[in-house]
């Protein structure tokens, strides 16, 4: 956490109730203004994902032909060729930090990402096979990306998260379980993608190491839908049990004493962000760090207990904007995002984690 | 699903608060037949416990008796294998964990709070129970927070971290969730464990002033024998799957109960300040011997 001096001037004059509809909520302005600002970002860099390109389109015709007040080449260039490509990046950060704030909150632990729960590497596994088993030239791969690939690879999630949570299973689930099981099938499904590569004719190999990495470029419509829909589900569910998140990490039976269903709850927060993840990596393949890093630097922003799961959901989709606006502009050759994540998010985590013992030995 | 072991003994009626004669008002808590352990093996065998309302009634026993088990049963944490644990007259486990948590509150042994968490947004979860979908905070839900905080004594520190409290404090702020909580019934799983006895009488003092002054019925864990037997109306000692005395205090520490409970060789004499039986162990000369034995 950060220095208690913060903490005083934040939490308690400052905790203010609001209620809006059926949503009662004591909120934090610090929460509330880093969110904002997390949503303001995303706009921005949204706008700048479709202006920056091969050809420059100004902001405020980018801004225009999403309103539909434009038409010619610059509004097909923006609604068919860039949207979706940054539409898919900001839901896959979405969906990828609101999964990665549920998980680490469930499990207690920072290191608990959704991977924990075998979702990327039964989602690597689908993908792979399918590209390896179902192709044979990059071309043919990518005919496969418009359906065939998210199609297997969230079938690989689901299935891996559900022998995962089987396999945990003791007359209920404990956390502590469900990691080590679930790195003991993610480190066979790894094996398993491993050998499938290894078997593969180079090209194949070169196209399922390129998915495995994390990439934007072969985003369209097709991949936008599925996962706004899921999104529009499961992140409004997730946000709804938010205040069980809360009393569920004081542990199982401090939670059960104030009423709380535990292994119910676990269930339902586990099936969400196995959903998100899938629907994520899906979309894009596994990018790598996303929800690993993004709710402790939303922890960390906001001065929180736990990941504030819209903050870091909204942190997601700025780190994979820029992560895409830098791997398309600042090299000569396209970057897979999942690269750029990865090089941008490890460096500022570190920075906080250091900063943050600064503060502490102050 | 037959019990493996026969029951040692049935509780007697205990004294405090039991009407007699004619069916009273069902019990607050009561197990029948109760056999709950971890992973198949039973740590308690087919007991029967009635627990009256408005009374303090402690646990005691050697490590691994089963006290903090028959508390988690007690306190639907853990499910029986076989038997039943009654709330006010009807099985806990049919009614919703919410209108359970209104009667019945649970400080576990040695809780954990997340690094970040301030005492009012621990206690403030003890509200829980109260609220719902069409029942969100409300200024009452606040009001009792403070109180429970003022209460407890934290009024001072409610905005501190609760990891950066006194172990005193800490378990106080636990405490005071609980109390947050408003419900009748506490179950306490050695509210004083890893305390100086200072704050450990802190903490038994405010449990008796909960008891006295709002009538709440106090089931708890607690490893000082001396202790127990000064602040609670009931003693139930447990050993080997099974209940081995169970009554007022002055009736159940005695020399027999201690060795056949404990393996304890030890007098029991008056607590010079309030009466209450007090343990004193034999000699250590006593404790050779008995070794060899």
């Amino acid at each position: 956490m950060s220095a208690a001096s913060v903490r005083e001037t934040a939490v308690a004059p400052g905790r203010r109730g609001v209620r809006i509809g059926p949503v009662g909520l004591a909120w934090r302005p610090r929460v509330f203004w880093c969110t904002v600002t997390a949503l303001v970002t995303v706009l921005v860099l949204g706008v700048l994902g479709v202006a920056i390109g091969s050809t420059w389109i100004a902001p405020a015709t980018v801004v225009r032909a999403l309103l539909g007040l434009e038409s010619g080449p610059e509004s097909f260039i923006v609604t068919t060729l860039r949207l979706p490509r940054v539409l898919t990046g900001a839901l896959v950060g979405l969906t990828l930090g609101v999964a990665g704030a549920l998980t680490q909150t469930f499990t207690r632990n920072p290191l608990g990402t959704p991977d924990i729960i075998g979702v990327t590497s039964g989602a690597s596994v689908g993908a792979v096979a399918a590209i390896v088993l179902g192709g044979g030239t990059y071309s043919v791969s990518a005919v496969l990306l418009g359906g065939g690939i998210p199609v297997a690879a969230t079938i690989g999630a689901l299935i891996a998260a559900a022998v995962v949570y089987g396999l945990g299973w003791r007359g209920g689930v404990q956390s502590y379980r469900l990691v080590l099981v679930g790195i003991g099938v993610s480190a066979t499904l790894d094996a398993v993608t491993s050998y499938l590569l290894v078997r593969a004719k180079i090209t194949v190999a070169t196209a399922a190491s390129q998915w495995l990495v994390g990439s934007l470029s072969s985003t369209s419509w097709s991949s936008v839908w599925p996962l706004l829909a899921v999104a529009a589900v499961a992140v409004p569910l997730a946000l709804v049990t938010s205040a069980a998140l809360g009393i569920g990490q004081l542990g199982d039976e401090v939670a059960t004493g104030v009423g709380l269903h535990v292994q119910r709850h676990r269930l339902f927060v586990i099936a969400l962000a196995v959903v998100l993840t899938a629907a994520a990596v899906a979309a894009a393949g596994p990018v790598g760090f996303v929800a690993f890093v993004v709710p402790q630097i939303g922890l960390r922003l906001a001065g929180t207990n736990r990941p504030p799961l819209l903050l870091a959901g909204l942190l997601g989709a700025v780190l994979v904007l820029a992560a895409d606006l830098l791997a398309r502009s600042a090299f000569p050759w396209q970057v897979p995002v999942g690269i750029v994540t990865t090089v941008i998010g490890a460096p500022y985590l570190i920075w906080l984690l250091v900063r943050h013992r600064k503060e502490m030995t102050r | 699903m037959t019990h493996p072991g026969a029951t040692i003994a049935d509780a007697p009626v205990p004294t405090a608060g039991a009407a007699p004669g004619t069916d009273p008002a069902p019990p607050v808590l009561e197990a029948r037949g109760l056999a709950v352990g971890y992973d198949r093996q039973p740590v308690l065998r087919g007991l029967d416990l009635r627990i009256e309302r408005g009374t303090v009634t402690t646990f005691l026993g050697a490590n691994g008796c089963g006290k903090s088990t028959l508390l988690k049963a007690f306190g639907r944490v853990l499910r029986p294998q076989s038997g039943e644990v009654l709330l006010d007259g009807a099985p806990i486990r049919k009614e919703h964990g919410r209108s359970v948590a209104r009667k019945l509150a649970i400080l576990p042994q040695s809780p954990v709070a997340p690094a970040g968490t301030s005492v009012l947004d621990l206690v403030m979860r003890g509200r829980n129970p109260h609220q719902s979908w069409a029942r969100p905070w409300t200024a009452e839900d606040a009001a009792v927070a403070e109180q429970a905080i003022a209460a407890t004594g934290l009024t001072e520190v409610a905005h501190r971290d609760v990891a950066s409290l006194s172990g005193g404090q800490r378990q106080r702020a636990w405490i005071a969730l609980v109390v947050a909580q408003q419900a009748d019934t506490l179950l306490l799983d050695e509210p004083t464990t890893y305390l100086d006895l200072a704050h450990q009488l802190e903490v038994l003092r405010l449990v008796r002033r909960l008891n006295r002054e709002q009538g709440s019925t106090v089931v708890m864990v607690l490893h000082d024998l001396s202790l127990a037997a000064r602040y609670s109306d009931r003693l139930v000692v447990l050993h080997d799957g099974g209940v081995v005395a169970d009554g007022a205090p002055h009736d159940v520490l005695t020399p027999e109960v201690l060795e056949r409970a404990f393996g304890l060789h030890a007098r029991v004499v008056a607590d010079p300040v309030t009466g209450a039986p007090m343990v004193v162990p034999e000699s250590d000369e006593h404790v050779t011997g008995l070794a060899g034995a």
